[in-house]
């Protein structure tokens, strides 16, 4: 029980029952959409950027509570960074769930609470999905993506 | 008269199986899980082995092994008969006619793919159908759309009810003077419907459409009869009926066997190689290019006969009892929606929970000691049908225990408690 709730952590079930920027962007001038196949989770990012500052930003989708916690944390996480900061941001996340060797301390605020999610490798995809498909959205604005 | 009612009311009552008993006979079935017991309810993906499969082929590779059909000594020889005994009990497993209609391949998988390039392939022309379902695996879809991108023929798919059963009528209409080819799941694996597969074949034999059967997740869990069925092909997997992995049998009828062509090019497959002109091994080894897997398909045969000598209606009623079992108490949980209500089920209970993932009910499960497959179970087509994105999946196999069953009802109660 106790590193099954190292992964569902109360502030994960919580994002998960009640994801915030849950909702699709109309006037964004990025978007991306994600998918993870095998899962079946699916997600849009939508993301409206000005002077290379990330002003608002919504997904919309269907998953797990791993992935719709990531990327529901994640979107809070971003409002008011710049594109520089966001790929920063990114690095960090990912090193923390999925590299060999995270830091103890990785600057992550909030978003620590899915450090859990290296402990279950199959999970780690769900974790990031929505996180390639925001990098996917500020690169390539209107492709797909996929962490298969 | 007498003696013959006798029997008939043998059969209609199998023995009871000795469930602890036959799990002394699995080895993996001891290991602990996060500190607890394994409770493995993904048969469908795959089956544990019994020791009898185990030390098959261990004894094969320290007192048999050798090339087969070859050599002239001692050890071919004996692998070559392991090899074809195994050969004749998969023929009276599926009660085929002749040893020579049971060609050895990979699994379910590769069987398909070899009636789809072997004998669909060349008799297909633009504008004819290929049938299939919309509940089909997708090794019986992928092969299917390959063989029609190459000659221009169309895949139809007979769509499916609410309850996960076929919709017969709907099989019937699609039954058109196109359709050159029937290919259709015995049991789903995804819901565990029970096709009715002899009616499905006898409505396409009325209008001279050949049937293959995709018997991978019926072999565990039914008596299969090919005769009784009447289809032209059947494929099943070895891993799946508690033997190894990387073997599996299609069945073919002999005359369709014969008239088609070799599927791979290679040694054992030929009479005589000259480089004008190579003459084809008789069947079934024109379909069997190169060397084998021998250790295989002495696996699978011990695997076949520790199934036959447990009973396989003895399974079948075991496996009933715990999927009645199961649909009731799962199906009580608050939250739960059972997924495929047929009528007629096999060994497979999928369901969703209101609010949980499926990949979030596994991994709970799997922190409790219990195995269950989440996700579209290779049947995309079916899920979007069904307009879910995922189910979790537990599957019974001989082995399984109302104990079993309560760990996973208590593993869903886990599941609403950590994340509801």
């Amino acid at each position: 029980m106790s590193d099954l709730r190292s992964l569902y952590q109360e502030i994960i079930v919580d994002h998960n029952k009640h994801p915030r920027n849950f909702h699709g962007l109309a006037d964004a001038n990025r978007a991306a959409e994600g998918d993870n196949p095998l899962c079946g989770d699916r997600l849009n990012v939508y993301v409206k950027v000005e002077g290379g500052v990330i002003r608002d930003i919504g997904f919309v989708g269907s998953g797990c509570a791993i992935s719709t916690a990531s990327a529901s944390m994640m979107t809070e996480s971003m409002v008011g960074k710049t594109e520089q900061e966001a790929d920063v941001l990114f690095e960090r996340f990912h090193t923390m769930v999925a590299g060999s060797h995270p830091p103890a301390r990785p600057g992550l605020g909030k978003l620590e609470a899915l450090a859990g999610v290296r402990e279950f490798p199959v999970r780690v995809k769900c974790a990031t999905l929505a996180w390639h498909t925001l990098r996917t959205a500020l690169k390539t604005p209107g492709s797909a993506v996929s962490t298969e | 008269m007498k003696r013959g009612n006798e029997v008939l009311a043998l059969q209609a009552i199998p023995p009871a199986l000795d469930v602890e008993r036959l799990r002394e006979d699995f080895p993996i079935l001891k290991l602990k899980v996060e500190g607890k017991p394994l409770v493995y309810l993904d048969n469908a993906a795959t089956t544990q082995k019994p020791r009898a499969v185990i030390e098959a082929i261990r004894r094969y590779y320290t007192t048999s092994n050798a090339n087969v059909h070859r050599g002239v000594h001692a050890l071919s020889d004996r692998a070559t008969r392991g090899y074809e005994e195994a050969r004749a009990r998969a023929a009276r497993f599926l009660n085929a006619r002749a040893d020579r209609e049971i060609v050895f391949v990979r699994g379910a998988t590769e069987a398909i793919n070899l009636v789809a390039q072997s004998f669909a392939r060349p008799l297909l022309r633009r504008g004819d159908e290929v049938l299939i379902t919309v509940m089909e695996h997708h090794s019986n879809i992928v092969p299917w759309q390959m063989v029609c991108a190459h000659t221009g023929a169309t895949l139809k798919a007979v769509p499916v009810t609410g309850a996960g059963e076929l919709d017969l009528a709907a099989y019937r209409e699609h039954l058109s003077p196109s359709t050159r080819l029937v290919a259709v799941t015995h049991v789903s694996n995804a819901l565990g419907t029970v096709n009715p597969v002899r009616e499905m074949v006898g409505m396409a034999h009325e209008k001279n459409i050949p049937v293959l059967v995709d018997g991978a997740q019926a072999a565990p869990h039914m008596k299969v009869d090919v005769r009784d069925l009447g289809c032209d092909f059947y494929a099943f997997s070895g891993h799946k009926v508690y033997g190894p992995t990387g073997i599996g049998v299609l069945y073919g009828k002999r005359e369709h066997l014969e008239a088609m062509p070799p599927y791979q090019g290679g040694g054992d497959m030929i009479l005589r190689v000259t480089f004008e002109k190579t003459t084809y091994n008789e069947i079934p080894y024109k379909f069997e290019a190169g060397t084998p897997n021998i250790a295989g398909a002495i696996g699978l045969s011990a695997a076949l006969g520790y199934l036959e000598g447990i009973g396989r209606d003895a399974v079948a009623a075991h496996e009933q009892e715990l999927l009645d079992y199961a649909t009731e108490m799962v199906g009580n949980v608050p939250g739960v929606r059972l997924v495929g209500t047929a009528r007629e089920k096999a060994g497979i209970l999928s369901f969703v929970l209101e609010g949980v993932h499926p990949h979030d009910l596994g991994t709970v499960m799997d922190h409790e000691g219990v195995a269950i497959r989440s996700g579209h179970h290779c049947a995309m087509p079916l899920m979007d049908a069904l307009g879910l994105p995922a189910t979790a999946r537990a599957s019974f196999g001989m082995y399984n225990t109302r104990a079993e069953v309560d760990a996973l009802v208590e593993g869903i109660w886990k599941a609403r408690e950590v994340l509801l």
